[in-house]
């Protein structure tokens, strides 16, 4: 997976409560192997016209200025729903490096940060301000200092976020936690002994 | 053995620490896990493993079975119509035979929903550590069991070390206290929490459900309950293993038997939250006071009574909310203040993980028996499994809704997400008994309101929503 460091970047807000992985990628694209570019799929309905190709002008990553964006700033329980990895490699594909939200659904969390996809929750007085900001200067930009955990705002403020150590090293180093496991063969072979045959049947 | 000094516990944590291999300082904690079930949608998982040149650690306890891809008006693979589709089910079955994996294989006497599957055939068990890359894992935590949905690069790396890193979660008791009134079922008691406690309302916690009507909840009916917890936002959901569970586990195939099976029960005995043990959160509901529910926006926390009325923008608390209602109710085509009772329906699915049991479909035919579909609504009964189906046939139950106009299909996850290409037209309303009513969930532009069984029949027969109270007391 790609490291992930520092990023300044457009940010673009979508603001909605719960926006699920159903909207953020439909279900009939979830048969397509990874190696696709999964960013054309990204929104692919709610950014267009019922039961048309065409784009709705209102859907914020259709506007000229958010584009470009590598930062989404969501609303509260962002990403809920299923499972699918997808949800991720659409944001990731069409270049999204961060998302930012005051709560996200636990899954995405997690498949987030194997993809090399920083979330990262703020208090919501904070998106809602960072929302703000967003959308009265459509385009611009906001920095994310992952080592320092922090976000800088358009207007210059900094706020910092948690993040499980673990997860960051990963993070930062670009590594998944696969190979880290694997080291940790001993260990498991051990338990495995220790706890038998049980519940194998 | 617990002394006389430990703390109490909860049953969350009774489970974690038994299948804990390590835990680092900063909190990361290695688990091992006890089952892990797959389903068609996991080719990925397999690719990457392939990619590193590893293989499935244990893969006696790994199972499969096909169901988001599968046909549900044929059993043959050939007759798949969509080639990736096909493709699917086809790769689940080469990937599985490969590792020799268990597959309840398209056609085969077991296939169905995994998560109708796994507590079926006695693989879902108390005090087991499951996992399954679809969210709706929770599931089998109705039979005593900490069971979550992962990702596919999780999915990966529990087949590649049949372990996974988590860090703990907080956790929730919810207890629903007193008895439901008649007409009442475990669908509406989750559409009543998760519109009390809202879709993030247990986001970072794993739920227990408790108090007497939990306690006096079928084990489908606890199923139907731990499987929607992810719709609040739950980690996993879980109810204490007691006598209905033991009575539901006996016999099954994976179920332990002789003196294996004497050995589980007493550990399961021992797994319920000791008394006093402290959980981070505490809700309660009181259960006279659940009537009906159905959903009316896109969030499952959208739910109200049968007896309600569509709520207006202008009644939101504030301007997002105000903006979020109005955009679902465009999206769903409904006018504010009215009745929910006199939406008509177009649709209705009966079916998914959800409620495609044989006690879902017991409830669904009793209102289905000797009335007809109304006119102009376009109704499916789709069994969880194929031992559901089969058990359904022999109590004639397939003739009770062909004769009231519902279509009687093959198993699989069908309309609930609709990948098989089983969809809802644009703008068509659904009266469905799965999950999820999110845009588009069923088909581009469908409108999906969730309900259960019984209020689904209810829906097909008299075209509109219908409080099932009516119809089962005989004036509607
Ligand atoms: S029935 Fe629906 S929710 Fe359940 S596993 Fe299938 S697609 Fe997922």
């Amino acid at each position: 997976m790609d490291p992930f460091l520092h990023l300044e970047a457009v940010a673009v807000p979508l603001p909605r409560p719960n926006i699920d992985t159903d909207q953020i990628i439909p279900a009939r694209f979830l048969s397509r192997p990874r190696e696709i570019d999964h960013g054309q799929f990204l929104f692919h309905d709610a950014r267009r016209l019922p039961g048309s190709p065409e784009e709705r002008p209102d859907f914020p990553l259709n506007r000229p200025e958010w584009r470009e964006a590598k930062v989404v700033v969501g609303g509260r329980n962002f990403a809920c729903g299923s499972s699918r990895e997808s949800a991720v490699w659409a944001l990731h594909d069409y270049g999204v490096r961060c998302a930012i939200a005051p709560s996200f659904g636990d899954i995405f969390y997690n498949n987030s940060l194997k993809n090399g996809l920083l979330p990262v929750v703020l208090p919501a007085e904070a998106v809602a301000e960072l929302t703000a900001q967003l959308e009265a200067r459509p385009g611009a930009t906001l920095r994310v200092d992952l080592p320092a955990q922090t976000v800088t705002f358009p207007d210059g403020q900094v706020h910092g976020f948690e993040i499980d150590p673990f997860a960051k090293h990963c993070l930062l180093e670009g590594v998944d936690e696969l190979g880290f496991t694997l080291t940790f063969e001993e260990d498991i072979a051990a338990f495995e002994r220790r706890y038998g045959r049980e519940n194998t049947r | 053995m617990a002394g006389t000094a430990e703390p109490p516990r909860t049953m969350f944590e009774k489970i974690w620490s038994r299948h804990q291999v390590l835990e680092r300082e900063d909190g990361q904690t290695l688990l091992y896990v006890d089952r892990h079930l797959l389903h068609d949608g996991g080719a990925t998982a397999f690719d990457m493993l392939r990619k590193r040149g590893l293989k499935p650690r244990a893969p006696e306890r790994v199972f499969a079975t096909p169901d988001h891809y599968v046909a549900t008006d044929s059993r043959r693979l050939e007759e798949i119509q969509d080639p990736r589709h096909r493709e699917m089910v086809e790769k689940l079955a080469r990937n599985t035979a490969e590792h020799g994996i268990r597959m309840f294989g398209l056609g085969g006497p077991d296939q169905g929903i995994v998560h109708v599957v796994g507590p079926e055939t006695g693989l879902s068990q108390p005090g087991l550590l499951m996992v399954c890359g679809d969210s709706h894992t929770s599931t089998h935590g109705a039979l005593g069991a900490l069971a979550f949905g992962i990702g596919s690069t999780e999915v990966a790396h529990v087949l590649a070390t049949q372990s996974l890193w988590q860090r703990k979660p907080r956790t929730m008791r919810i207890s629903v206290e007193g008895q439901l009134g008649e007409g009442v079922t475990a669908k509406d008691v989750i559409l009543a929490i998760i519109a009390e406690i809202g879709a993030a309302g247990a986001t970072g916690h794993v739920i227990e459900y408790a108090g007497s009507a939990i306690r006096g909840l079928s084990m489908e009916g606890r199923l139907t309950l731990c499987n929607m917890s992810i719709e609040a936002g739950g980690r996993a959901g879980m109810v204490a293993p007691d006598e209905i569970t033991y009575a539901y586990m006996q016999g099954r195939e994976y179920a332990p038997k002789g003196a294996a099976w004497e050995a589980a029960l007493e550990r399961w005995r021992a797994l319920p939250s000791d008394p006093g043990a402290v959980f981070d959160r505490e809700v309660t509901l009181d259960a006279a006071a659940i009537a009906p529910m159905v959903t009316w926006g896109n969030s499952p926390e959208d739910a109200l009574p049968i007896n309600g009325r569509i709520p207006s923008p202008e009644d939101a608390p504030d301007a997002e909310r105000r903006e979020v209602v109005s955009r679902m109710l465009d999206y769903m085509g409904l006018t504010p203040g009215t009745p929910l009772d006199e939406v008509p329906v177009e649709r209705v699915f009966i079916g998914s993980c959800t409620n495609s049991r044989i006690e879902d479909l017991r409830s669904a035919a009793a209102v289905a028996r000797g009335r007809q579909v109304a006119a102009g609504v376009r109704a499916w009964v789709v069994p969880g499994s194929e031992p559901v189906k089969r058990q359904a046939e022999a109590e004639g139950l397939h003739e009770v809704f062909r004769a009231a106009g519902f279509e009687w299909r093959e198993p699989g996850c069908s309309m609930c997400l609709g990948t098989n290409g089983d969809i809802a037209a644009p703008g068509v309303r659904v009266a469905s008994t799965s999950n999820r009513n999110f845009m588009g969930r069923q088909g581009p532009g469908a409108r999906t309101h969730l309900l259960s069984p019984a209020m689904a029949a209810a829906a097909a027969v008299t075209g509109r929503f219908t409080d099932v109270r009516r119809l089962m007391r005989g004036d509607a």
